[in-house]
């Protein structure tokens, strides 16, 4: 079984962040980057499966030279293969251009089942993983917090509101995007570090995944990030100051009469 | 739990390849999330948390630069930056690493028989077996070359009597590296732990490295086979090469005890309110002693890079080696002071870690070659005169 994960390389959430020049992204020079949290999840999910049923698993994702880094990670966590989209035209895309970028470069692999994180840390659109699966024409299920494989069939658990839980079977192929805390992601060993160093990385251009340039990344974007900036330091906050008792008083005091809460 | 990101002043990063970054950010995560939970209490009670060694052996964490038997075949600078985050976390995790492969697998895999390394090379790695390594005795500490222990050949054996003193794992010990007198010079020899005339016992009331157990061993006509010797050891030399991998190691993890007490006192700093609601940051005083840490731990970075790549070319001399424990483990023991200063009377509680760095470094400062005694290996190669085991004037 061909088993696709779908990685993002995105900004370490803990690091600190500057704007860049022009005021639509964040300055990228200084940033440590890591691979998105719930991807990691995703991986650790494929690759258990790998192990413990057999398969082959490769990963894909889509960035400038420095996401080989996040790919190298997770060869060295034991996926078989990667697929860089490394091509310029692949960037500034949106979930619509990068989904459709991915599903081209999947269907390629021949994979039969697709793990992703369910939302990027850094743009958070949470779609991409839904476009590839349209793009495909595959059943696809979000927010995943358990997954059993069957025969043919993948029976997912999702959260639901409210505290419920809901099964669901998936006919293969299908999309699978899990939240963080699914599993527990392991390390890399040193050894498969070092093994990581060999397996190889792929690096298709658009036109050998027979995509059109104008259909991708930033050509192929109907959604255009016009500006991020840090939210202003709000003016509402007020400190109360005395013991613990009148602290507690008065902030029941201002529930009642200014927030009109309790 | 709060995670630690690194010290990097000077884009230190820039210089690293992909595997070492990945090397050690899997060192890091097994430390933060395994190890420091645990060390508290192991510190506390005196002893190493070896429910985690089966784990460190699927690591890689042991031999980690041999390349056979399934080992990884890291370079040095990758060895290092293992030691760095093993240390960063405690001093004794770092010790057992650095036993386990530069003192126990290295002479084995260097001076061993093909038969030696089969039988220990792969349990070592994964653990399953513990190394120790015994030069050092009661009377002989800087001045190894005059040790006590003997062994002597009687037909088929060799026969073992003497004592060696602070010997890392020597109790949890299924296998030692002894180094004894012969009539052929001094030699190493692997010797089992059920062996009769083979005991062990603890060290009590140690103030250092408590989360590591250290050990006597005593041989009292301990009869070991004929192949118990490490064929390719000949002399003193021999010992000393192991000793230069591990101080190796030691000048890479003295600043990881160094970043973590520089990481404390920087936190700390921040966050402590004292005058007019400022925090003791913006002090003068206070950062003239992050300054002095965050210079000293980047000199130290550099130092000991270019020493892993030395290595990795067959160019490292022990003086070289020398030189980069000297001033790292002095710099990691000045950044504990300091940080101890910042902290106040935090630093003096194991809520921080700043009072276990600062009492494992003292350990570490004379162990592996004392400071005093690698300034004069220095001293010795600048000047071509060695000041110390001068012949005695007539």
């Amino acid at each position: 079984m061909k088993i696709a994960v779908c990685i993002k390389q995105v900004p370490d959430s803990e690091a600190r962040l500057r704007l860049a020049g022009d005021g639509r992204w964040i300055d990228e020079s200084e940033v440590p980057f890591v691979i998105n949290e719930s991807d990691e999840f995703a991986l650790e999910e494929a690759i258990s499966i790998a192990e413990a049923k057999g398969g082959e698993v490769i990963v894909f994702t889509i960035g400038p030279a420095r996401a080989a880094e996040a790919l190298r990670k997770a060869l060295a966590l034991g996926a078989h293969r990667a697929v860089h989209l490394s091509d310029a035209a692949f960037e500034g895309g949106d979930a619509m251009s990068n989904g459709r970028a991915l599903a081209a470069a999947i269907a390629r692999e021949e994979c039969e089942i697709v793990f992703t994180g369910s939302q990027s840390d850094d743009v958070g659109y949470g779609a991409t993983g839904s476009v590839l699966a349209g793009f495909l024409d595959w059943p696809h299920s979000w927010l995943v917090m358990g997954v059993e494989m069957g025969e043919g069939t993948c029976k997912v658990t999702r959260e639901m509101e409210g505290g419920l839980n809901e099964v669901s079977n998936l006919a293969l192929p299908a999309v699978i995007e899990v939240q963080a805390g699914i599993n527990h992601p392991r390390y890399a060993s040193l050894k498969g570090i070092m093994k990581a160093k060999r397996k190889p990385i792929d690096t298709p251009s658009p036109s050998d995944l027979g995509l059109d340039p104008s259909a991708i990344g930033h050509a192929g974007a109907g959604v255009e990030i016009v500006s991020v900036d840090f939210p202003a330091s709000g003016k509402g906050a007020e400190m109360l100051e005395g013991s613990p008792e009148e602290v507690a008083a008065l902030l029941v005091d201002k529930l009642q009469k200014e927030a009109r809460v309790l | 739990m709060a995670h630690f990101n690194g010290v990097d002043y000077m884009d230190f990063d820039s210089l690293l390849n992909e595997e070492q970054k990945l090397v050690r950010e899997s060192v890091r995560a097994f430390v933060d999330e395994k190890f420091m939970p645990v060390i508290e209490q192991h510190h506390r009670d005196a002893t190493f948390p070896m429910d985690l060694v089966p784990e460190m052996g699927e690591l890689s964490l042991f031999g980690s630069t041999i390349d056979e038997y399934g080992l990884p075949g890291l370079d040095n600078v990758a060895y290092g930056l293992i030691m760095q985050e093993l240390e960063r976390g405690d001093s004794g995790l770092r010790s057992f690493v650095s036993v386990q492969s530069a003192l126990v697998m290295y002479p084995i895999y260097a001076f061993g028989s093909q038969a030696q390394k089969d039988r220990w090379i792969p349990r070592l790695a994964s653990g399953e077996s513990i190394g120790c390594f015994g030069l050092t005795e009661p009377d002989f500490g800087s001045n190894p070359g005059a040790m006590r222990t003997t062994a002597r050949r009687d037909g088929d054996h060799w026969v073992l009597n003497g004592a060696k003193q602070w010997i890392t794992n020597g109790s949890l010990a299924e296998v030692a590296v002894v180094w004894a007198q012969t009539d052929e010079g001094i030699r190493g020899f692997v010797v089992e732990r059920r062996t009769p005339g083979f005991t062990t016992s603890d060290q009590h009331g140690k103030f250092s490295l408590r989360a590591s157990v250290t050990s006597e061993l005593g041989f009292v006509d301990c009869r070991i086979p004929a192949d118990a010797v490490l064929p390719k050891t000949t002399g003193l030399k021999n010992a000393l090469m192991c000793l230069t991998q591990a101080r190796y190691g030691i000048a890479w993890g003295a600043l990881g005890a160094a970043m973590d007490c520089y990481q404390a006192a920087l936190d700390y700093a921040k966050e402590r309110i004292q005058f007019n609601g400022q925090p003791i940051a913006s002090h003068q005083l206070v950062q003239d002693k992050l300054a002095w840490m965050i210079t000293e731990i980047t000199k130290g970075q550099f130092l000991a890079l270019q020493m892993g790549k030395l290595k990795d070319q067959g160019r490292l001399k022990h003086f070289h080696v020398s030189m980069g424990k000297r001033n790292n483990v002095w710099v990691a023991r000045e950044c504990a002071k300091l940080a101890r200063e910042i902290l106040g009377a935090n630093g003096i509680v194991d809520d921080y870690p700043v009072i276990r760095h600062m009492l494992n470094i003292e350990s570490v400062y004379t162990y592996e070659g004392t400071h005093d005694i690698h300034g004069l290996v220095i001293g010795a190669e600048i000047t071509g005169i060695p000041s110390f085991n001068a012949p005695r004037p007539s």
